[in-house]
C-alpha cells in the first residue's frame, strides 16, 4: 500500500500544482517541493524499516489489487532492494529538481511541476511494477510529461529534441509491447493462465527461436534508455536541450530505468539467451566507454559534454550487468547511484552557469573560479568523482565493475580501464575550461545563494558519503544479486 | 411480423420517425432550437428503446434483418455519436445562418441507413441502409454550397460514392448468380471465378466507405470541404455502420478459415496504416490530417478485425468507442473555435492556444494522445487490445506495420500538441457575442465529459471491456 500511496502523492500533487497555479504563481513550487518531500519520507521510512540485520527474504513489500482481470492484469506492485534503492535515488533527485527549478522556471509554473512530479510518477512505478502491462504503462507514462518538460522549457532546439527522444523511447516501447504480448500468449498456451504477473511469467519456457525475437524486442527498448552506443542518438540532445531540471531527471532517473528493465526482466525471465548476449553486449559495452568519452572531449557545448559523459559510464552499467558475476553487479548498482548523483550535481552546475553567463559555449567561460570561488570547489569535486577520483562513489562503482569483469574477459576489461584514462582527458579539459585559465565572459557574477548551496552541498556530502560508506547499499541489494547471479 | 420481432425493431422505428417528426416540425414551427431540443430528446428514446429491446435479443426479422448484441452495439455506438454530433451542429449552423432546418432530416436519415447496416443480414437490406446512408450524406457534405470547398467535396463525394454503389450492386449480382442466394449468413465462400470476381468488387465498395487505402483518395478533400459537423458523421457514423456489416459477414463465413480472403484484407490493412500516416506528416490543415490519421486508424482495426473470434470483435468494438471518442472531442474542438467566416482548421489557428483557452487545448491534446494510444487515454488499452488479438493470431505482418506506423504516427500528433503549446501570438481577437449560452455549455459540458470518459476507460477498461463481451455473446 505504502508504494501506491508514493506514487499516488506525486500523482495528486502535480494535478494540484497546475490547478493553484490560476491562484499564486508561488503554490506550484511549494506543492511541488512538498510532495516529493512525503515521498522520499516515505521511502526513507522503508529503508530504516527494512535495512535490518534479518532480513525476510528479497522482497519487502508486496501490493496486489486486481485491475483488468478478464486480461489476467493486476496492479501489482512490490519492493525488493533494488527496487528500494532506485526508489530512494528517484526522491531525492526529485527533491532537489524542484529545487534547482526554483528561480530557473518564471513562466507556466503550475504546468511545469505537473510534469516534473508526473515524470517522476512514472519513473518511480517502474521501478516497483511487478506486472508486466503495469510496467509498460508506468514506461509510457513517464514519456509524454517529460517530452514536455524539454519541448515547452527548453532551449533553442528544444522542439527538435524533444521529439527525437520521444519518438525513439516510443519506438522501444512499443516493441517492447510486443515482446510482452508474445510472452503473455505464450505462457497462456503453455500453462492455460493468461496472466502478465511478473512472478507467474518468470518461469516461462520459451522456444529459443521465439524467444530470441522476445528478448530483442525488450532489450532494443531498454538499450534505447540505457543507451547503448549505436542508439544513444537522442541523448546528447535531449541532455542539452532540456531544462536543468529535465537534464537531472533525464540523466540521474530516465537512463537507470534502462538499466533496471535489464536487470529485472531481461536477466530473469531469460537467462539462457542473456548468455548469448553477453557476448555483443560486453564488446557494446567498452564501445560506450570509449566512445562516449572521445566524443565528450570533443565537445564544445558544456551540457552537451557532460551528455557524453553519461554514454561513457552507462557502458560500465552495461559491462557490470553482463559479466554475471556478483561482485559486478553490485558495481553497477553502486554506478546506478553514483552517476545519478554525480552527473546530476553537472547538470545543475551547468544549469547554475547558464543562469548567469546565458550561455553554455565552453568558448566563452574560463578562469571563473575568481567569480564563483564556491562553485569551482564543488564542481571540482564532482570532476574528481566522474574520473573516478577513490574516495568519491564512482571510483567504488567502476573498481567492482571492473573487477568482476576482468575474471570473464581481460581484454576487454583493460580496453575498459583504458576509458578511465579517457574520462580523466574530458573531465580536466572540462575544469580547464570553465573555472581555470584566463578570464572570458562576465567576471561580475554571483556566487552560490543559500538555495544552491543547499543544493550542492546534499549533492556532495552523498557522492562522499557513498564513496566511504557504499556497504549499507551493498547490504541492501546482496540478496537480489545473490538470486540474479545462481540463475 | 410477431409482436417480438416488432418490438426488436422499435429503436429503428423511431430513428425512421425522428425524420417524420423533424419535417413535420419545420411544417409548423421553424426554430432551430426546437427542432435541436427535439432531436435531442428522439435520440434519447432510441437509447432508452434499446436498453429495453436488450433482455428480449437475439430476435430475427427473416429475410432482411437479424437483432443481437453486436446490432446492440453498434447501434448504440452509433445514436451515441450522433447524440454529440447533433449538439455539435447547433451552434455550428446557428453561426452561420444558412437555414439549417433541413439539416436535420438529413442526418436522421443518414443515422436510420447506418443503423441498417448493424443489423442488416441481406443483400437486400445491406445495399438499403447503405444507399440511405450515402444519399442523404451527398447533401449534406455539400450543405454549405455558398463555401468554396463544399461543393468540390460534395461532388467528389456523389461520383465516387455512385461509383462505390455500382460497384456494390455488380458484386451482389455477380454473387447472387454464383450462389443463388442474397442471405449473408448462408453464403459459403468458393473458389468460382464468378465468387471470387464478385467477392473482390464488394471488397473495393466496402474499401471505398471506410477509406481504405487505395480507395482512399476523396476522405482528405470530403473531410475538409465538408461541415464539421458532417466531416465528423463521416468519421465515425458512417464508417461505423460499414464496419458492422463487414464485421458480420467476416464472422458468418468465418473469414479465418479462408487465407486468401484474409491475405486481401492483410494487404488493404498494412496499405492503409503505411499510407494514412506518412501522408497525415505534411498536413497542415487539422481536418485533412484528422482524415488521414483516421485512415490509418481504419487499418488498424483491420488488424482485429482479421482475427474475426471474439477476441478480435471485441477488440474491434473497444477501438471504435475510443476512436469515436476522441475523434468527436477534436472535432468539437475545431468547431467550437471556428466562427461563421472562417473554419479553424489550419494548424496556424491553434497556435498557443493552450495560454489561451486551457480547457478546450487540454480536451484537444488528451483527443489527440488518445488518437496516438498513449496510456491513460481510451486509446491506450484499445491499441493494446487490437495488438494483443493480433498477437494472439500469429498475425505478425500487420502487427509489426501497426507498431512501425504508429511510431510514425506520434510525431503528427505531438506536431499539432506542440503547435497548442506554442508561444501564443500577440494579437487579441475580437470577442464575439456568444450565441446562446446555453447551448455552448452544453458542448463545452460535452468535451469535458468526453474528456473524462477516454480517461476513464483508459484507467478502468475493465468493466466497458466485459460489459461489450457480454452484448457479443447475444447471437
Amino acid at each position: 500500500m505504502i508504494l501506491a500511496v508514493m506514487i499516488g502523492v506525486l500523482l495528486i500533487g502535480g494535478v494540484l500544482c497546475w490547478l493553484s497555479a490560476q491562484w499564486s504563481a508561488a503554490a506550484p513550487k511549494w506543492i511541488a517541493l512538498v510532495a516529493s518531500l512525503l515521498g522520499l519520507g516515505l521511502s526513507v521510512y522503508c529503508w530504516v524499516h527494512f535495512s535490518g540485520p534479518e532480513l525476510r527474504g528479497p522482497w519487502f513489500i508486496d501490493f496486489r489489487a486486481s485491475w483488468i482481470p478478464s486480461f489476467g492484469i493486476g496492479f501489482h506492485l512490490a519492493m525488493d532492494g533494488l527496487s528500494l534503492v532506485l526508489l530512494l535515488l528517484t526522491f531525492f533527485l526529485g527533491v532537489l529538481a524542484v529545487l534547482c527549478s526554483w528561480k530557473e522556471i518564471r513562466e507556466r509554473t503550475g504546468f511545469f511541476f505537473f510534469c516534473l512530479l508526473w515524470t517522476l510518477a512514472g519513473i518511480s512505478g517502474v521501478f516497483v511494477a511487478m506486472d508486466l502491462f503495469l510496467f509498460y504503462f508506468f514506461w509510457e507514462v513517464m514519456l509524454v510529461p517529460m517530452y514536455f518538460l524539454i519541448a515547452l522549457w527548453g532551449d533553442t532546439r528544444r522542439r527538435y529534441a524533444a521529439y527525437k527522444f520521444f519518438i525513439f523511447t516510443q519506438a522501444g516501447g512499443l516493441l517492447m509491447l510486443l515482446s510482452i504480448l508474445a510472452l503473455y500468449f505464450i505462457h497462456g498456451q503453455r500453462t492455460g493462465s493468461y496472466t502478465f504477473d511478473y512472478f507467474s511469467l518468470l518461469n516461462t519456457a520459451v522456444d529459443p527461436s521465439a524467444s530470441k525475437w522476445i528478448v530483442a524486442g525488450f532489450l532494443i527498448a531498454f538499450a534505447i534508455k540505457l543507451p547503448v552506443v549505436p542508439l544513444h542518438n537522442w541523448l546528447p540532445d535531449a541532455h542539452s536541450e532540456a531544462p536543468t531540471a529535465g537534464s537531472l531527471i533525464l540523466a540521474g532517473l530516465l537512463l537507470k530505468t534502462g538499466a533496471y528493465g535489464i536487470i529485472r526482466i531481461v536477466l530473469p525471465l531469460f537467462p539462457g539467451d542473456s548468455a548469448a548476449i553477453a557476448h555483443w553486449a560486453i564488446p557494446l559495452g567498452v564501445a560506450g566507454i570509449v566512445y562516449g568519452a572521445l566524443l565528450a572531449f570533443a565537445q564544445t557545448d558544456l551540457k552537451r559534454l557532460i551528455a557524453y559523459t553519461s554514454v561513457s559510464h552507462m557502458g560500465f552499467v552495461l559491462l557490470g550487468i553482463f559479466s554475471f558475476r556478483e561482485i559486478a553487479m553490485q558495481g553497477t548498482v553502486m554506478q546506478i547511484l553514483t552517476h545519478g548523483i554525480g552527473t546530476g550535481a553537472l547538470f545543475v552546475m551547468a544549469g547554475m552557469l547558464k543562469e548567469r553567463l546565458h550561455t553554455r559555449d565552453l568558448g566563452l567561460m574560463g578562469g571563473l573560479w575568481t567569480a564563483l570561488p564556491s562553485m569551482g570547489g564543488v564542481f571540482m569535486l564532482f570532476t574528481m568523482a566522474s574520473l573516478g577520483l577513490p574516495m568519491l562513489g564512482n571510483f567504488i562503482a567502476e573498481f567492482l565493475i571492473l573487477l568482476g569483469t576482468f575474471l570473464v574477459s581481460p581484454v576487454l576489461t583493460v580496453l575498459a580501464s583504458g576509458g578511465l584514462v579517457l574520462s580523466a582527458l574530458y573531465s580536466l579539459r572540462m575544469m580547464q575550461k570553465v573555472f581555470l585559465g584566463p578570464v572570458r565572459g562576465g567576471t561580475a557574477v554571483q556566487d552560490l545563494s543559500g538555495r544552491e548551496w543547499l543544493l550542492l552541498a546534499t549533492l556532495s556530502v552523498s557522492i562522499v558519503a557513498l564513496g566511504l560508506f557504499p556497504q549499507p547499499v551493498i547490504n541492501l541489494v546482496r540478496p537480489v544479486v545473490r538470486l540474479l547471479v545462481s540463475n | 411480423m410477431t409482436s417480438t420481432q416488432f418490438d426488436a425493431l422499435l429503436p429503428y422505428t423511431l430513428l425512421a420517425t425522428a425524420s417524420l417528426v423533424v419535417i413535420l416540425l419545420i411544417a409548423f414551427r421553424r426554430s432551430h432550437t426546437v427542432i435541436q431540443v427535439v432531436g435531442f430528446m428522439l435520440m434519447c428514446m432510441v437509447i432508452a428503446a434499446l436498453l429495453k429491446v436488450r433482455s428480449i435479443l437475439p430476435v430475427s426479422v427473416p429475410p432482411l434483418f437479424r437483432i443481437d448484441g453486436l446490432a446492440l452495439l453498434f447501434t448504440a455506438l452509433i445514436v451515441f455519436c450522433v447524440l454529440i454530433i447533433g449538439l455539435f451542429s447547433f451552434i455550428y449552423f446557428e453561426e452561420r445562418e444558412e437555414n439549417p432546418k433541413e439539416y436535420y432530416i438529413l442526418l436522421f436519415l443518414s443515422t436510420l441507413g447506418a443503423t441498417i447496416l448493424t443489423i442488416s443480414v441481406h443483400f437486400i437490406s445491406f445495399f438499403i441502409g447503405l444507399e440511405l446512408l450515402s444519399v442523404s450524406l451527398y447533401a449534406l457534405v455539400a450543405y454549405l454550397r455558398t463555401r468554396n470547398n463544399a461543393v468540390e467535396a460534395g461532388m467528389k463525394y456523389l461520383v465516387l460514392a455512385a461509383l462505390s454503389s455500382a460497384f456494390l450492386l455488380f458484386g451482389m449480382a455477380l454473387i447472387y448468380m454464383d450462389k443463388g442466394t442474397m442471405d449473408l449468413t448462408a453464403i459459403v465462400p468458393s473458389g468460382s471465378i464468378l465468387f471470387v470476381m464478385g467477392a473482390g468488387i464488394m471488397v473495393v465498395a466496402i474499401g471505398f466507405k471506410l477509406a481504405l487505402v487505395p480507395f482512399h483518395l476523396w476522405a482528405a478533400d470530403v473531410y475538409q470541404g465538408a461541415p464539421t459537423p458532417v466531416t465528423s458523421f463521416i468519421a465515425t457514423v458512417s464508417k461505423i455502420g460499414v464496419f458492422a456489416v463487414l464485421l458480420r459477414f467476416a464472422q458468418s463465413i468465418h473469414l479465418q478459415e479462408h487465407p486468401e480472403v484474409s491475405t486481401i484484407f492483410v494487404v488493404l490493412a498494412v496499405a492503409s496504416m503505411i499510407t494514412g500516416n506518412l501522408l497525415a506528416l505534411l498536413q497542415q490543415n487539422v481536418k485533412r490530417l484528422l482524415a488521414y490519421s483516421s485512415i490509418a486508424h481504419f487499418g488498424y482495426l483491420l488488424v482485429s478485425f482479421l482475427t474475426v473470434g471474439e477476441a478480435g470483435m471485441q477488440a474491434s468494438v473497444f477501438y471504435l468507442l475510443a476512436y469515436s471518442i476522441a475523434l468527436l472531442a477534436a472535432f468539437g474542438v475545431i468547431i467550437l473555435l471556428s466562427n461563421r467566416n472562417k473554419e479553424a482548421e489550419d494548424l496556424a489557428d491553434f497556435r498557443g492556444l493552450f495560454w489561451k483557452r486551457p480547457l478546450i487545448a487540454a480536451v484537444f491534446t488528451i483527443a489527440l494522445l488518445s488518437l496516438a494510444g498513449i496510456p491513460l487515454t481510451a486509446g491506450f488499452p484499445a491499441k493494446f487490445f487490437v495488438l494483443a488479438s493480433g498477437v494472439r493470431q500469429h498475425l505478425w505482418l500487420p502487427v509489426v506495420v501497426l507498431v512501425l506506423t504508429s511510431i510514425v504516427g506520434f510525431y503528427y500528433y505531438l506536431r499539432v500538441i506542440g503547435v497548442l503549446f506554442a508561444e501564443a501570438p500577440e494579437v487579441e481577437e475580437a470577442k464575439e457575442g456568444m450565441l446562446q449560452p446555453f447551448f455552448y455549455g452544453a458542448i463545452y459540458a460535452t468535451l469535458v465529459v468526453l474528456t473524462v470518459l477516454s480517461f476513464w476507460l483508459g484507467i478502468l477498461p475493465a468493466s466497458t471491456a466485459d460489459g461489450i463481451r457480454d452484448f457479443l455473446l447475444i447471437r
